[in-house]
C-alpha cells in the first residue's frame, strides 16, 4: 500500500483540538466583523459623500488587498515601531491568536458591509414609504424596517461570506496557530507525510462547508420564508 | 529605494502577475469543460463536474496548495520507484503554481460559466439547431460568444480573488512578492514598510484589472437594452 494512513488515525486528538481552534476563531472573527459591518454598511447607503466615501474607501482597500498581506501587517508589522511595543496594547497585539482575529475581523467587516449595502439598497421602496406615512423617525425606521429586512435579505450572500471566512481561518495556522491546517502541518513534520495529512484536513474542512450550507438552508426556511416561491 | 529592494520586489510582481495570468488560462479552459460536463445531459458527466466543483470550492485554498505542492511531490516520489524511476523527483515550483491554481479556480469558474450559460434564452440554441448546426458548432458559435456578457460580473470577481490568492503560493517557497517582501522585511527589519508595498501594488493590480473588465463588459453590452428606473 503506498498511503499510510495509521499516523493520522492515531493522532486524531491533534486534528480535533484543531477543528475547535478554527471554531474559535471562525465564531469570533464573524462575530466582531458582523458589529462593525453593521455601521459600515449603513455609511455605504449614507448620501453624505464623506461618510459614504470613508467607507467606501475602507471596504475597496481591505477588499483589494489579500488577506494574507492583511494578516502579516498586523502580526509582523506592527513591530516595526517602538510605539506599538512600548504600549499598553503590546500584549495583545504580540498574541497570534489576537491578531489573527483581528485581521479576520477586519477583513470579513469590509465583505459583509458591501452585502448589506446591497441588500438596504434592494429593499422594496414601498416597506420605507409606509414606515416613513406611519410617521417613523429615522433611528426607528432603521431598527424596526430597514435593518431587520435588510439582514434577512442578506443571509443567502452571507451564507457564502462565512464559508470563504472558514476557509480564511486557515491562514492562522502560518501565524503558528494550531487550527486544522496547523494540525496537518505537525503531522506532515512529524511523519512525513504529506499527503495524508493534508488531504484529512481537506475532508474535515469539505465536512464543515456542508454542516454550514446546511445550517444556512434551514436558517433561510425560517427566517426568508416569506420570499420562498409558492408550493404548488 | 527602498533600501534597494524596490527592483526585487517589481521582480516578485512580475511572477505573481505571470502566475495569476497563467493559472487563470487554464481556469479558463477547466471552468469550460467543468460548466459543459455539469450541463450535460449525460448523468455520470454531470455528476462528475458537480463533484468537482463541490469539492475544490468546500476545501480552503491554502490547503489544497499544501496538499499538491508537498502532497503532490510525495505520491510522486512515493508512486515513481514502483514505476522503476530511481532518481528523486522535484517538481518545477512555477508550473505546479500555476496547476494548482488552475485547477482550484477551475471549479469556481464551472459555477460561473453555468449560470451564464443557463441565462442564455433557450431559443438561442433551438435556431442554432434549427439551421443544421451541430452540437458542437451551436456551442462555440451561438452560446459561447453570449455566455461571455453574462460571465464577465461573476468572472470579474473570480479574476480578483485569484489574484489575491496568488500571495498564498509564497507559503510554499515560490518567489512572488510576497516572498520577496517576507525576505526584505526579514533583513531590514522593516516588515511593515514592506507588506505595505506589496499591499500598495496588489491595489493597483485590482483597481487595475477592475477598470479594464469594467470596459470589456461595456464592450460585450453593445447593442443591449437598458432598461430605466
Amino acid at each position: 500500500m503506498i498511503f499510510d494512513f495509521a499516523p493520522i488515525w492515531e493522532n486524531i486528538h491533534l486534528y480535533l483540538g484543531g477543528i475547535l481552534i478554527t471554531l474559535k476563531l471562525l465564531a469570533i472573527s464573524l462575530a466582531v466583523g458582523l458589529a462593525a459591518a453593521i455601521p459600515l454598511g449603513l455609511m455605504r447607503v449614507s448620501r453624505q459623500p464623506l461618510v459614504n466615501g470613508a467607507a467606501w474607501l475602507y471596504t475597496y482597500v481591505i477588499r483589494g488587498t489579500p488577506m494574507l498581506v492583511q494578516l502579516f501587517l498586523i502580526y509582523y508589522g506592527l513591530a516595526q515601531f517602538s510605539a506599538v511595543r512600548e504600549s499598553v496594547l503590546w500584549p495583545l497585539l504580540s498574541d497570534a491568536t489576537f491578531c489573527a482575529c483581528l485581521a479576520f475581523a477586519i477583513n470579513t467587516s469590509a465583505y459583509s458591509a458591501e452585502i448589506l449595502a446591497g441588500s438596504l439598497k434592494a429593499i422594496p421602496h414601498g416597506e420605507i414609504e409606509a414606515a416613513k406615512a406611519m410617521g417613523m423617525s429615522r433611528a426607528k425606521l432603521y431598527r424596526r424596517i430597514l435593518l431587520p429586512s435588510a439582514l434577512r435579505r442578506a443571509l443567502p450572500q452571507y451564507s457564502n461570506e462565512v464559508i470563504m471566512m472558514l476557509h480564511t481561518t486557515s491562514l492562522a495556522s502560518i501565524v503558528t496557530l494550531v487550527d486544522i491546517t496547523g494540525a496537518a502541518k505537525t503531522i506532515n513534520s512529524q511523519f512525513y507525510l504529506a499527503f495524508e495529512a493534508y488531504i484529512t484536513a481537506g475532508a474535515i474542512y469539505l465536512c464543515l462547508t456542508f454542516v454550514l450550507v446546511r445550517l444556512f438552508k434551514l436558517a433561510e426556511r425560517r427566517w426568508l420564508a416569506y420570499l420562498a416561491p409558492r408550493k404548488a | 529605494m527602498l533600501n534597494g529592494y524596490g527592483s526585487t520586489i517589481l521582480d516578485g510582481a512580475w511572477l505573481t502577475l505571470s502566475l495569476a495570468l497563467t493559472s487563470m488560462a487554464l481556469a479558463i479552459v477547466l471552468g469550460l469543460i467543468g460548466a459543459a460536463f455539469r450541463l450535460s445531459p449525460i448523468k455520470w458527466l454531470a455528476l462528475l463536474g458537480e463533484t468537482y466543483a463541490t469539492v475544490i470550492r468546500g476545501i480552503p485554498d491554502l490547503v489544497l496548495i499544501l496538499l499538491i505542492f508537498y502532497g503532490g511531490q510525495d505520491v510522486v516520489n512515493r508512486v515513481a520507484p514502483l514505476l522503476g524511476f530511481e532518481d528523486y523527483i522535484d517538481l518545477d515550483p512555477f508550473v505546479t503554481g500555476v496547476f494548482t491554481m488552475g485547477f482550484i479556480f477551475g471549479a469556481y469558474l464551472s459555477e460561473t460559466f453555468r449560470g451564464a450559460f443557463m441565462a442564455i434564452p433557450k431559443g438561442q440554441s433551438e435556431a442554432g439547431a434549427a439551421y443544421g448546426m451541430t452540437g458542437t458548432q451551436v456551442f462555440f458559435r451561438v452560446l459561447v460568444p453570449q455566455m461571455i456578457r453574462f460571465a464577465i460580473p461573476g468572472f470579474t470577481n473570480n479574476w480578483l480573488v485569484l489574484v489575491k490568492a496568488t500571495a498564498l503560493v509564497s507559503t510554499v517557497s515560490l518567489q512572488d512578492m510576497m516572498f520577496k517582501a517576507k525576505n526584505a522585511a526579514d533583513a531590514t527589519h522593516q516588515p511593515f514598510t514592506f507588506y505595505l508595498v506589496v499591499a500598495a501594488l496588489y491595489l493597483a493590480i485590482t483597481s487595475v484589472s477592475l477598470l479594464l473588465l469594467r470596459a470589456l463588459e461595456k464592450r460585450y453590452s453593445v447593442g443591449m437594452k437598458v432598461a430605466e428606473l
